[in-house]
């Protein structure tokens, strides 16, 4: 449980230093890059593609309606290096997503991490994956 | 004039005659060779499979693009001479090539340090343009960027922007980097031929009529054994030199130097020379990259317009708050 924990610290320092402004294609003006919402949804689309990615899926807000939320990562290439594939998401998976949201109050975003139906966690592609330990 | 397939018997009918022999050169029963040699023979021939496998150990990996780091207390082997052949990685990793505040060596950050020496026109230029990244940043819905879309970034923006995974190919004419970004790819002329003299009206001579080039003219030349100059001009001048708008005209002169320091590593320095848009010249990207396993295969990376549409469509315009009522 503790271990849990302290994976999951890790995790979120991780999430920190991965998200940092290394996005190349599109500015960050738009975003409002200090904030994080994390929700429940389930997938509607998946678009694997250039210049990024991006991921649409239905979740609930707090007053229970359902509101439809886009949200990009990064470009195919890196999204690969960061665990990501192709096929990761289908349509009606359940899956747990933090995003960046825009700063217009839009249901849009960029991915921040995503929780799959497996349980493992991916981040939305952007910055260096780590080196292999040594 | 023996031909190719000719020379190996006159070879051994030289060697066998020097030693000696006196007959038919066919290999026979009755020419013993000492033991000694034999045991040579076969400890040499030891010490080659040994070594080609120890490499083949060190570069050799699945079929497919798993990215080769430096390691703690390695010793790459020497460089090889003259030579630049292979896939190279930004040695911090794959995104370690990204400048998407600017040209790696002087991003636009408003620090003193990383102001660029602007002409009066330079400068005009600069802030005439709309980046989407750097100190004159607009929301990428009023961005005059030449590059989305898929319209070309031309070099030297390929990698002052995005450097990325990269396979360098030489022939005896001349030097050809494939560019795993937007998947471009450049020929650089070691054939001894000269830039354009005009960079204004560039053309390799006649018969062709002068053209500017989104990618420019490029030659180069080894300078020693271990580093190789190429120098590009005759660009159209519709593109940018960054992510950050810096601008560059159609006297824009880049030179290139690669300098590979041991078998694993190559330094890239890349320096603007534009004396319409910029007083003196500036290192714009100095960058280490690390070669990667002979099987290594570089991943697509086109930039496809129909893709392009439709992510502008669903995040890109409603995200700036172009569309009409998402």
């Amino acid at each position: 449980m503790r271990n849990k924990s302290v994976r999951q610290v890790a995790w979120a320092f991780a999430l920190l230093i991965v998200t940092m402004p290394v996005w190349a294609h599109h500015g960050n003006a738009a975003f409002d890059s200090d904030k994080r919402v994390t929700m429940k949804g389930t997938v509607t689309e998946w678009f694997w593609a250039n210049p990024h990615c991006f991921l649409q899926f239905d979740a609930k807000d707090a007053s229970g309606n359902t509101v439809h939320w886009v949200a990009e990562g990064s470009n195919p290439p890196d999204m690969i290096n960061h665990g990501w594939t192709k096929g990761a998401l289908k349509v009606g998976d359940q899956i747990t997503v933090t995003v960046i949201p825009v700063k217009n109050k839009k249901p849009i975003g960029r991915i921040a991490a995503v929780v799959l139906p497996s349980g493992q966690t991916l981040d939305g592609g952007f910055g260096a994956p780590a080196a292999p330990k040594q | 004039m023996a031909a190719p397939w000719e020379v190996l018997p006159i070879l051994n009918r030289a060697r066998l005659s020097a030693s000696g022999f006196k007959g038919d050169p066919q290999p026979r029963k009755d020419i013993a060779m000492p033991r000694r040699l034999v045991a040579s023979a076969v400890l040499i021939a030891a010490v080659v499979v040994l070594s080609v496998r120890a490499r083949a150990q060190d570069v050799a990996r699945q079929p497919g693009a798993v990215y080769d780091f430096d390691k703690k207390g390695e010793k790459p082997a020497p460089a090889p001479k003259r030579d630049l052949t292979g896939v190279w990685e930004p040695a911090t990793g794959p995104s370690g090539g990204v400048q998407a505040t600017g040209a790696g060596a002087m991003p636009s950050d408003g620090k003193p340090e990383h102001e660029l020496p602007f002409t009066a026109l330079g400068r005009q230029t600069f802030m005439a343009h709309k980046p989407t990244f750097g100190v004159t940043q607009v929301p990428s819905a009023l961005t005059n960027d030449p590059m989305p879309g898929c319209n070309p970034q031309g070099f030297p923006r390929v990698v002052l922007h995005n450097f990325r995974t990269s396979r360098i190919i030489q022939t005896p004419e001349n030097v050809v980097i494939l560019y795993e970004f937007n998947k471009k790819w450049r020929v650089i002329w070691t054939d001894g031929r000269q830039l354009p003299k005009n960079a204004e009206e560039p053309t390799w001579g006649e018969p062709d009529p002068p053209e500017s080039r989104w990618w420019g003219y490029s030659v180069g030349k080894w300078v020693d054994d271990y580093t190789f100059v190429a120098e590009s001009n005759g660009f159209d001048d519709r593109t940018w030199l960054d992510n950050a708008g810096r601008p560059h005209s159609d006297a824009l002169h880049v030179i290139e130097q690669y300098r590979r320091t041991d078998r694993d590593h190559l330094e890239m320095t890349i320096t603007i020379d534009d004396p319409k848009m910029y007083t003196k010249p500036w290192d714009a990207v100095k960058l280490r990259s690390r070669l990667q396993a002979p099987s290594f295969d570089i991943r697509e990376m086109e930039c496809a317009p129909i893709e392009t549409e439709e992510y502008n469509k669903e995040f890109a315009d409603p995200a700036a708050g172009l569309d009409s009522g998402k």
